[in-house]
């Protein structure tokens, strides 16, 4: 099966092309929006007003963790489950249906929070066209309607490929009466039934209370429901944008390497963990909130340090899948191998080294997930430095070097300058070093996250080197990813354009050393880890949510909305000086 | 299931690992007594701020011997009182409420730290050993003059501390900056 896959599936080829490129403007936005914040930040070079600050950081949030990352989730998933099952969708319309909905309710979305932009933005639907809420979109912080009605479509879209790709692994069952889900699919449909349980929580929060109260329809919501609905969705979020990575690690890191996956059966329970511990662990989010009792919180810091199993285990199966390759190319000696694996290789080298990052910065997790140490860095510029190396660099860098792999399958033409892609790849890893160095020691000394002018009145104590220094490595970190990721897009349109070339990569995916038939058949039975994954649930949040609701009230104590808006801010902050000099 | 022995020691490997965290998290909440935020205060609504015996004067009250509480407003984009001034050596509670969106409360370079959430109130014990001027911060955005919203803490020597205590009964000065502040919010441009 040396054919391409652009030539087996021309139609589904053209749908994963058109997510892919619509995840790389996403990127492109997002990072351009990302070197403004760092050059600000640190007072490098201040573009834009402080108070558009935080709509270029609504912008970088949205448009890389939901849109960036999520049109790359479903082009790949529906590269695998049309690669693994050898079959296109039942019904080939339905797949443009979702895609359609997913790109109305991202426009949608993003015309709200590029409005902020505008000096006079226009009354639509009863309020300013603005949304400077962040991607967290807390409340009483109010966005634009057309802001979560986008977001809302958004979702649905999403749900509806999910069930499109279910509707395809039951048509192929029909077929193939009694054999294994193969792995890949494995992966797409317990991905999807994690985001189900999940999203629930957020499209609760947005239809049942933000989206009415921005409408006007009820007149106030309660804070801390809406934030715990959030967080319900915001952890098993994080693995949403992570299990694509996992999936380009176990399925094609191995392949690169010049080896095999090791083990088939840890790769199918690493999923299902994921599909039961991402969603009652999400409450580790709040855990300097008031209004939740600590008991709580001591449950889901159990449930978080759990999640780290399938971490662990994974790096134990991509290694040994690394060192199992290196040693078919002829590797040998204890670390020896490690000089035989394809570094020249801008896809392998990718992988590999967001895989080292993530290594790290899933220790920092533990830190953030200590609910007692939290108190140390919870909001300060430490988490965002754990959420770079995390989805900016593990997802992210994978996501580019999967790029490397996929995009000449299913465009038919070769990969242009694999000497600069493999340059990109790592002026990204040294760009993180740098940034994230920056911003863990920083948020240790207590400099907070997503302030536009982190230098107040007080001086911080800086433990080890100085702010200037600090600030130095941020700037420059932030200039060096926004060129690599300059120059990924630049690699990806001239493949895209390289008309006439024959692709140098072999799409084929080598069985692993040790298959399916390792794995008792209850592994591949989704019912039943689906229904753990309930029970689980209701067990962490039945009582936190009645607890939250009942204190507050379902729409809150008459809290009223504040539309984030600059001009209606700058009296008030007029007042504010007014009020402090005199 | 067939499981690599490599693999199998790995997995043992991970498990001691995470009971060893779980069992460090647990030593620092029942060993050293570093207790959460909680649900352990009563709800509070914006609109019975004012009205609130604790929070309707933002202040810090003596409350026993080395015993003090604050009671801290905050609110887009400011911490009522400000600057704060508590003693060292002494058991200090911050109570924080929020008069609109969700703030933190946060001493830089410290672990007080609280979210600050509409209709709630915040409560956290501390001691500080030293003497020392801290910042505060809002770490949670609160909208567009977030970077704005700062404070001072200042820690002072306990018979300094006196002293300042009874210059300030006297001083009323001191309670007019906060009237001003409060009617500048509450004038109509906040909602």
């Amino acid at each position: 099966m040396t054919e391409l896959f652009a030539e087996r599936y021309p139609e589904q080829a053209r749908l994963v092309r058109a997510a892919l490129l619509t995840s790389f403007v996403a990127l492109g936005v997002g990072a351009l929006f990302g070197l403004l914040q760092a050059l600000h930040r640190t007072d490098v070079l201040r573009i834009v007003e402080s108070p558009t600050y935080y709509t270029v950081l609504t912008g970088h949030g949205v448009f890389l963790v939901v849109t960036f990352t999520i049109y790359f989730l479903v082009g790949l998933y529906q590269w695998a489950v049309t690669d693994s099952l050898d079959r296109g969708p039942v019904n080939p319309r339905i797949t443009w249906v979702w895609y359609g909905l997913m790109t109305v309710g991202t426009v949608l979305t993003a015309i709200t929070i590029l409005a902020g932009f505008l000096d006079d933005p226009p009354e639509v639907l009863g309020s300013e066209l603005s949304a400077d809420v962040l991607f967290t979109f807390y409340a009483p912080l109010q966005g634009n309607p057309l802001f979560y009605v986008g977001l809302a479509v958004f979702v649905v879209g999403t749900w509806i490929a999910g069930a499109d790709w279910f509707r395809t692994w039951w048509a192929w069952k029909g077929d193939n009466p009694g054999e294994r889900i193969p792995l890949p699919t494995f992966m797409v449909l317990t991905t999807m039934i994690m985001w189900y349980l999940s999203s629930i929580g957020v499209a609760v929060a947005i239809l049942a209370f933000l989206l009415p109260w921005s409408l006007g329809i009820v007149d106030s919501v309660n804070p801390s429901l809406t934030r715990t609905l959030f967080w319900y969705f915001g952890h098993a979020f994080v693995y949403f944008w992570l299990l694509p990575a996992y999936m380009l690690w176990y399925i094609v890191l191995p392949k690169l390497s010049g080896g095999r996956l090791f083990s088939d059966p840890l790769a199918r329970v690493v999923f299902i963990l994921f599909v039961v511990l991402s969603t009652p662990t999400g409450i580790h989010h709040q855990y300097l909130d008031p209004g939740i009792a600590e008991g709580f919180k001591f449950i889901v810091m159990t449930n978080t340090m759990f999640l780290l199993l399938p971490s662990l285990l994974t790096a134990f199966t991509v290694v040994a899948s690394m060192e199992h390759g290196a040693r078919q190319r002829g590797g040998e000696g204890t670390f020896g191998w490690l000089r035989t694996l394809p570094w020249r290789d801008p896809a392998f080298t990718g992988m590999a080294l967001a895989g080292l990052v993530f290594a790290f910065g899933g220790f920092t997790g533990i830190v953030n997930a200590g609910m007692n140490i939290n108190y140390l860095v919870h909001n300060s510029v430490w988490i965002p430095g754990h959420i770079h190396t995390q989805v900016g660099t593990a997802v992210a860098l994978t996501f580019m070097a999967g790029g490397y792999w996929l995009v000449p399958q299913l465009t038919g033409n070769r990969l242009v300058g694999r000497q600069a892609a493999l340059f990109q790849v790592v002026l990204w890893f040294v760009g993180i070093v740098f940034m994230t160095n920056s911003m863990y020691r920083a948020g240790l000394d207590g400099v907070p996250r997503r302030s536009a002018e982190p230098q107040y009145a007080f001086d911080y104590d800086i433990s080890l080197g100085s702010m200037a220094e600090l600030d130095a490595q941020l700037a420059l970190g932030g200039v060096l990813l926004f060129i690599s990721t300059i120059l990924f897009l630049g690699i990806m349109a001239l493949t895209w354009r390289n008309d006439g070339t024959e692709p140098v990569v072999d799409g084929r995916i080598p069985p692993a050393l040790s298959g399916p038939e390792d794995a008792p058949r209850v592994i591949d039975d989704l019912r039943v880890w689906t229904a753990l994954a309930v029970v689980l649930i209701v067990l962490a949040y039945t009582l936190p949510l009645v607890a939250v609701a009942s204190r507050g009230g379902l729409f809150g104590p008459d809290i009223t909305p504040l539309p984030v808006a600059v001009d209606y801010w700058l009296p008030v902050l007029a007042d504010l000086v007014g009020a402090s000099i005199g | 299931m067939n499981i690599h022995a490599y693999e199998r020691l790995w997995v043992a490997g991970s498990m001691v690992l995470i009971v060893g965290f779980i069992a460090t998290i647990t030593y620092g909440a029942v060993g050293l007594g570093i207790t959460m935020v909680d649900d352990g205060e009563e709800p509070l609504a914006p609109d019975e701020i004012d009205e609130d015996e604790r929070f309707g004067e933002p202040r810090v009250e003596e409350v026993g011997d080395d015993e003090y509480e604050v009671y801290v407003v905050s609110a887009t984009f400011f911490f009522q009182p400000d600057p704060i001034e508590i003693p060292a050596e002494s058991e200090v509670t911050f109570y924080v409420t929020s008069r609109d969106v969700i703030h933190s409360f946060t001493v830089v370079g410290t672990n007080t730290n609280t979210m600050v959430i509409p209709g709630e109130v915040s409560a956290m014990t501390v001691e500080f050993d030293e003497p020392g001027e801290y910042g505060i911060v809002c770490n949670e955005y609160c909208g567009a003059g977030h970077h704005d919203m700062e404070g001072e803490l200042i820690v002072l020597d306990p018979e300094e501390f006196e002293e300042r205590q009874e210059e300030n009964d006297d001083d009323v000065d001191a309670i007019e900056v906060f009237d001003h502040r409060t009617a500048t919010a509450g004038n109509g441009e906040l909602p």
